[in-house]
């Protein structure tokens, strides 16, 4: 009876990871970062998100917006965390919107979202590391998407380190090429260089490192609720296991009398 | 409310007696839960249970849902990260519901070849079987309108590739895909009859999941031997049955949370990974992604829809026979739908006296190729469509349909069926043991 019982969650399983084949995205070079927040106990690096919103500010923030994430986020629990006042001085130092209230442009305030693209040509990054996979786990390979997550931020890091430094110009348009870009070719000039960015507690800021700490925070500004949801998966999947066994037991029970010996 | 002989509610009390004359909706309920269920129904039985929960499930996480999201093409997207960032536990609730939609679609598929293995289609379930189809075919329109909502990129490209498919009928075909969209393109309008008719259709299959419920309970379930349930007196029926509370309750609750535990790690570790990244892209009329695919559970069928282009000679056939009204994108439409129809017509394709394919010899190594089909179409549509792909479609697709018109009507009159159990008591003590001679438990 059990045995059956597996062969019917096996048969489920089964249908899952059969089902969502879909075209791979070509001659990729996609390099498998460790990233702290990987597997079902991981969690984001505060320092290292810390490090990525800074990477961000300096840098990525000229032409690319957040613009789905609101800025008192950077306090909670499992994010950033910056301390509330830090989180206020960021905002109104970094950032100006547009109040229709006033109508004209006043510093940001914690409730208010970054701001959108500043280059019409650049996309938004809010969900970029979970609207680019880096890994086309289910698609080509089987099952190995549940092991190394759909490589969202394996993506945009390899993609920020994979600039091999030649170009070509195109109807006017300067392309670059890079190993981790379908195609290619990408028109976004290299972003970051070695030490391009100091941090104040000194920490590594090759090229490597840079790359790394802004995907992380890029894959934070995409799922913020990540820690949330994987301690709710955790306690519900223990919750339903200890459902389960107790039924298991109950429903033993219930059918003994209905039953004999087992014959085979 | 069923055909086999069991007590009856019986009102006591001078309340109960006051309700039952005036509305009987205790004995309802009591008939209902109490039914007599055939007492050797393997584990392959409790997917009408995850149905059920799938219901409740999507309707109460989409009520939910409902009250943060916005129904327009400029504030669609956001309102969903809204929902995903700002809402206390939205993001737990909006990952439920989508992931929701797989659930109920694995359940559904073991539920249909469970169906079709055990012959649970044969006379006398022909309307429950046809009842059965038609929700399926409703859960497809809204699943597919429900992935349409967030408004990403595979919600914009998925709404014009299916809507284009009505596109292709001969005639009415136009004038219904601009009613499907509102307009003359995938826009404003038509997210909003999209959001209105993913609301309503639910509850439509609510409905049908009553009258489906109702007509095998009327019939009586089938079970894995196909033998009917001796229904001559009460004491006759009770030898084969067992009553659906306690016993097939608790059962069906225990697959359930065993499938739950399933579900629940996904949601929790990898909500993603059924979905397609390119839905996380704000949608683009300017912009095409790269490989437009449909979600998983759609995938056998649109691959079918593909399967039949120009080159294959029964389209050209059908195209000359009919002076090109049927071309090759509308074969392909009626090849889709056909492939649906085909399984809603099994009842009376299949000409075998024998309900359950357990004990026929010929048809279960058929129906094992039609799993691995099915399966095959699964990833076949997933593909690009390109060589080899193409033909492997061709053949899996019309597999599909010999199945259904050529193996079905032909093995009831060339097959010799293995003996059968006379009764249902017979086979589960064959499994367990009789009753009597039963040592006590534990």
């Amino acid at each position: 009876m059990f045995k059956k019982l597996v062969t019917g969650a096996a048969f489920a399983l089964a249908l899952i990871p059969a089902a969502s084949f879909a075209a791979g995205g070509g001659e990729q070079h996609i390099e498998d970062f460790q990233f702290s927040f990987e597997g079902p106990f991981g969690s984001f690096d505060q320092n290292q998100l810390q490090r990525g919103l800074q990477i961000y500010t300096e840098v990525c923030s000229a032409c690319h917006g957040l613009e789905l994430v609101p800025i008192r986020t950077l306090a909670d629990e499992g994010g950033p965390q910056l301390p509330e006042d830090q989180v206020r001085a960021y905002a109104s130092d970094n950032f100006s919107v547009y109040d229709a209230e006033l109508d004209d442009d006043r510093p940001a305030k914690p409730t208010d979202n970054f701001p959108g693209s500043a280059l019409e040509t650049a996309p938004d990054l809010s969900l970029m590391a979970k609207a680019r996979a880096g890994f086309h786990g289910p698609y080509g390979l089987g099952i190995n998407q549940i092991v190394k997550g759909m490589g969202g931020a394996e993506y945009i890091a390899s993609l920020l380190s994979g600039y091999t430094g030649e170009t070509k110009e195109e109807a006017g348009t300067t392309f670059y090429e890079n190993k981790a870009f379908p195609g290619g070719w990408i028109a976004m000039a290299p972003p970051l260089s070695d030490e391009q960015v100091e941090f104040i507690d000194g920490h590594a800021n090759d090229l490597h490192h840079l790359s790394e700490d802004i995907s992380a925070f890029l894959m934070w500004t995409a799922e913020p609720k990540m820690m949330d949801r994987k301690q709710a998966g955790l306690v519900g999947v223990l919750f339903l296991i200890l459902l389960s066994v107790l039924l298991y037991l109950t429903n033993k029970r219930l059918w003994a009398p209905h039953k004999g010996k087992k014959l085979h | 409310m069923s055909g086999i002989p069991h007590d009856h509610y019986e009102p006591k009390t001078g309340a109960e007696k006051w309700l039952h004359s005036r509305l009987p909706v205790v004995g309802l309920i009591y008939d209902t839960i109490m039914i007599p269920t055939p007492k050797n129904l393997n584990w392959w039985w409790i997917w009408g249970i995850v149905l059920a929960f799938c219901l409740v499930l999507q309707i109460v996480t989409g009520i939910i849902l409902v009250m943060h999201y916005t129904p327009h093409v400029d504030l669609a997207f956001a309102s969903v990260e809204h929902i995903m960032r700002n809402v206390n536990g939205g993001h737990m609730i909006r990952y439920v519901h989508m992931n929701g939609a797989s659930l109920f679609f694995v359940a559904v598929y073991i539920h249909i070849f469970r169906g079709l293995f055990y012959g649970s289609y044969k006379a006398p379930r022909e309307i429950t079987w046809i009842i059965g189809m038609l929700i399926y075919i409703l859960m497809m329109g809204t699943a597919f309108m429900g992935y349409v909502l967030p408004w990403g990129q595979m919600s914009f490209w998925g709404a014009t590739v299916i809507t284009g498919l009505f596109g292709a009928i001969p005639l009415v075909g136009e004038p219904i895909q601009t009613l499907l969209l509102g307009g003359p393109a995938v826009d404003n309008a038509t997210l909003n009859r999209f959001f209105s008719l993913h609301y309503l259709l639910p509850f439509v299959i609510a409905g049908l999941v009553i009258v489906h419920i109702w007509a095998f309970h009327t019939t009586g379930n089938n079970n894995p031997t196909g033998v009917d349930v001796r229904k001559g007196s009460k004491e006759e029926a009770e030898k084969d049955t067992l009553p659906f509370w306690p016993y097939f309750v608790i059962k069906d609750f225990l697959g359930l949370a065993v499938v739950l535990v399933v579900f629940w790690a996904i949601v929790g570790f990898m909500p993603n990974y059924l979905g397609h990244p390119d839905n996380y892209i704000p949608a683009n009329p300017l912009v095409t992604p790269a490989h437009i695919v449909p979600e998983w559970y759609f995938l056998p069928f649109y691959a079918i829809l593909r399967a039949f282009t120009g080159e294959v000679w029964v389209v050209q056939f059908a195209s000359f026979v009919t002076g090109g009204i049927v071309d090759a994108k509308f074969f392909g439409v009626l090849a889709m739908f056909g492939a649906i129809i085909a399984m809603a017509l099994a009842p009376w394709l299949d000409t075998s006296s024998v309900r359950s394919g357990k004990y026929r010899p010929q048809f279960k190594w058929w129906f094992l190729l039609l799993v691995i089909d099915f399966f095959a179409l699964m990833w076949l549509g997933a593909m690009p469509a390109e060589e080899p792909f193409a033909t492997f479609s061709l053949i899996a697709s019309t597999y599909w349909f010999a199945y259904f018109f050529v193996i079905l009507p032909l093995l009831g009159v060339i097959e010799k069926p293995d003996a059968m159990p006379a009764t249902i008591e017979e086979d589960f003590n064959a499994h367990y043991g009789k009753k009597s001679e039963a040592t006590p438990a534990e």
